[in-house]
């Protein structure tokens, strides 16, 4: 892959967040989603953004790509604010969003067709390389309702790296999947950002993907969402699945425990969201985590 | 290459399907549907047995095959319904795109839409053969009518449920306003454009076989009307049929087109 036009570091860049606020609704209506949001996505990291369900995630990840306003703060991309939806930022959907008019190849292609800047003949080998690295060369003349779940995850993610974006913004991408094939795309895409080394966000709420595949956590509060807690993951690269046994792993995944868990308590207390929510944040912290223990305080759960 | 292969006709397959359970199920319940009939209108069961038994029908076919006044008949029918139709296409197709894609035109042309749209077809007749000057195009216009609102109603639907997020990743992979029509919001709607096409099709051979009764000297449905009112009655069911197969073959054709616009539905 080092022959790749995909050289280490390229078409990295770094996205600056200071003071974004967000609300929906009118009036009594009004709710506030995202509130002094700030944070760097550092060049050439992939940094993890971790938070309960339905704190404003993905209302986040609309405003860096530019597909929503913030109400107040600014995003800026290399220095220059972010106003509108680009090439150079581009988002990996929680569900697929592959045109399902168009064959593998023409999804993946689709970028450099439509920008114009690349010959035919060039994009055709740079679209067939990606496909070969995502394994899905066979499956090049295959609509999306032919793939499955997996590949259409795969095709997904080179469309959008194609593009070489500077910042790869990537929005639950592997929800939805089972077990299996979820591990399996979290080490093609970890391979794939250790080879181009593209600024990337992740977005989750699975702890243990969360730390497996992140430079730097973001560990976001209830809504109205502003960044807790940042936390360096400081395991070493390549990364491979060995590593979820080791000391510093358990470590980092204490800490994030520890401070989603205060998250989730918050949000009972206030009863500011009803009790299913509260479930649900429960179960996305860890498969352990029933809801008794939830109830016997902080120090519980850091057990395993 | 694998399109190559799945394009080529399969012989084996195709005969599995011709000379299949299904198949043969089929042809016996026509044939048992015929004896049935004929046996019924025979021995003289009420209501049934008014009608013409099949052997009368035959032996009045016979006669029609032949005869190029029941040809004729076809093709003024088939003339009809492939102006209207087309037409109501050229123009339906377009405006019903405009009015999905452009907020403004909707909001400006939907209302004049809502109100003429639940008046019949059949119910324009009258002011259709005084607003032409021929008969022949009063009875397309009406046809026309007929395949219109549909196509253009499944249009409007269809594009403007196309959903945001094809829409948000053309924008971010650098899609011009042009590329986004032409190579995103045209083939989503697609689907919606083939629906339209198929309903608007079964709709306007119900439009034009009752105008023709009411209005026209020609076509198919004239043909029944006639044969009805000569007391011709098998010949009754021979328009009957007629109407019936060229129903069924319009509506194969814009099933078959429909299915070349559309690969990415076929497959699964």
């Amino acid at each position: 892959m080092s022959q790749t036009q995909l050289t280490p570091g390229m078409g990295a860049g770094e996205m600056t967040v200071t003071g974004v606020a967000k609300g929906f609704g009118l009036g009594p209506l009004h709710k506030q989603v995202l509130c002094d949001c700030s944070f760097t996505l550092e060049k050439g990291k992939l940094t993890v953004l971790i938070g309960p369900s339905g704190c404003g995630k993905s209302t986040l990840v609309n405003v860096l790509a530019g597909y929503e306003a913030p109400d107040a703060g600014s995003v800026l991309l290399d220095g220059k604010p972010v106003c509108e939806p680009g090439p150079d930022r581009l988002v990996v959907f929680q569900e697929t969003a592959l045109f399902p008019w168009m064959t593998t190849y023409e999804n993946v292609s689709y970028g450099p067709r439509v920008q114009r800047k690349m010959p035919e003949a060039e994009f055709r080998r740079e679209t067939m390389k990606l496909l070969d690295l995502v394994g899905l060369r066979d499956f090049k003349d295959k609509y999306p309702s032919q793939l499955s779940g997996g590949m259409q995850r795969r095709a997904e993610l080179v469309r959008a790296m194609i593009n070489q974006p500077k910042v790869m913004l990537m929005d639950e991408p592997f929800r939805g999947l089972d077990a299996m094939t979820r591990a399996l795309m979290q080490e093609y895409y970890v391979r794939l950002f250790e080879e181009h080394r593209g600024t990337n966000l992740f977005v989750t709420s699975e702890l243990e993907e969360a730390i497996f595949l992140a430079d730097k956590l973001l560990i976001l509060t209830n809504r109205p969402a502003r960044v807790k807690k940042v936390i360096e993951v400081d395991l070493p690269r390549p990364r491979e699945f060995a590593m979820l046994t080791s000391k510093a792993y358990q470590d980092c995944k204490m800490e994030a425990l520890e401070l989603l868990h205060e998250e989730a308590m918050k949000s009972f207390a206030a009863g500011a969201v009803n009790a299913a929510d509260f479930l649900e944040a429960c179960s996305q912290m860890g498969q352990d985590q029933a809801v008794p223990s939830c109830k016997e305080g902080p120090g519980e759960e850091t057990r395993q | 290459m694998a399109t190559a292969s799945s394009q080529q006709f399969n012989w084996v397959k195709f005969r599995k399907s011709v000379f299949s359970l299904t198949t043969g199920r089929g042809i016996a319940s026509i044939i048992i549907f015929t004896i049935l009939w004929e046996i019924c209108s025979r021995l003289g069961v009420p209501i049934i047995g008014n009608v013409p038994p099949p052997s009368a029908v035959l032996a009045a076919l016979g006669k029609q095959l032949v005869s190029p006044a029941y040809w004729m008949s076809w093709l003024d029918s088939f003339v009809r319904i492939l102006t209207g139709f087309a037409i109501a296409q050229v123009l339906g197709i377009p405006l019903g795109l405009l009015l999905g894609v452009n907020r403004t035109a909707r909001e400006l042309i939907y209302p004049i839409f809502e109100i003429m749209r639940p008046i019949p077809p059949l119910a324009w007749v009258p002011i259709a053969v005084i607003f032409w000057p021929t008969t022949e195009l009063s009875m397309m216009f009406v046809t026309f009518l007929g395949a219109f609102f549909t196509v253009v109603l499944n249009i409007v639907g269809g594009a403007s449920s196309i959903d945001l997020r094809y829409i948000r990743a053309a924008h971010s992979l650098g899609s011009s306003r042009s590329d986004i029509f032409w190579r995103v919001m045209l083939p989503a709607t697609l689907p919606s454009i083939v629906v339209g096409m198929t309903v608007g099709m079964g709709i306007t051979w119900a439009v034009v076989v009752a105008a023709e009764m009411i209005a026209s000297r020609s076509g198919l449905g004239f043909l029944t009307w006639r044969a009805y009112v000569a007391g011709e009655y098998p010949l009754i069911i021979i328009g009957m049929m007629s109407i019936g197969i060229a129903g069924y073959v319009s509506s194969a054709l814009i099933r078959m087109i429909g299915s070349r616009l559309t690969p990415w539905l076929r497959t699964f």
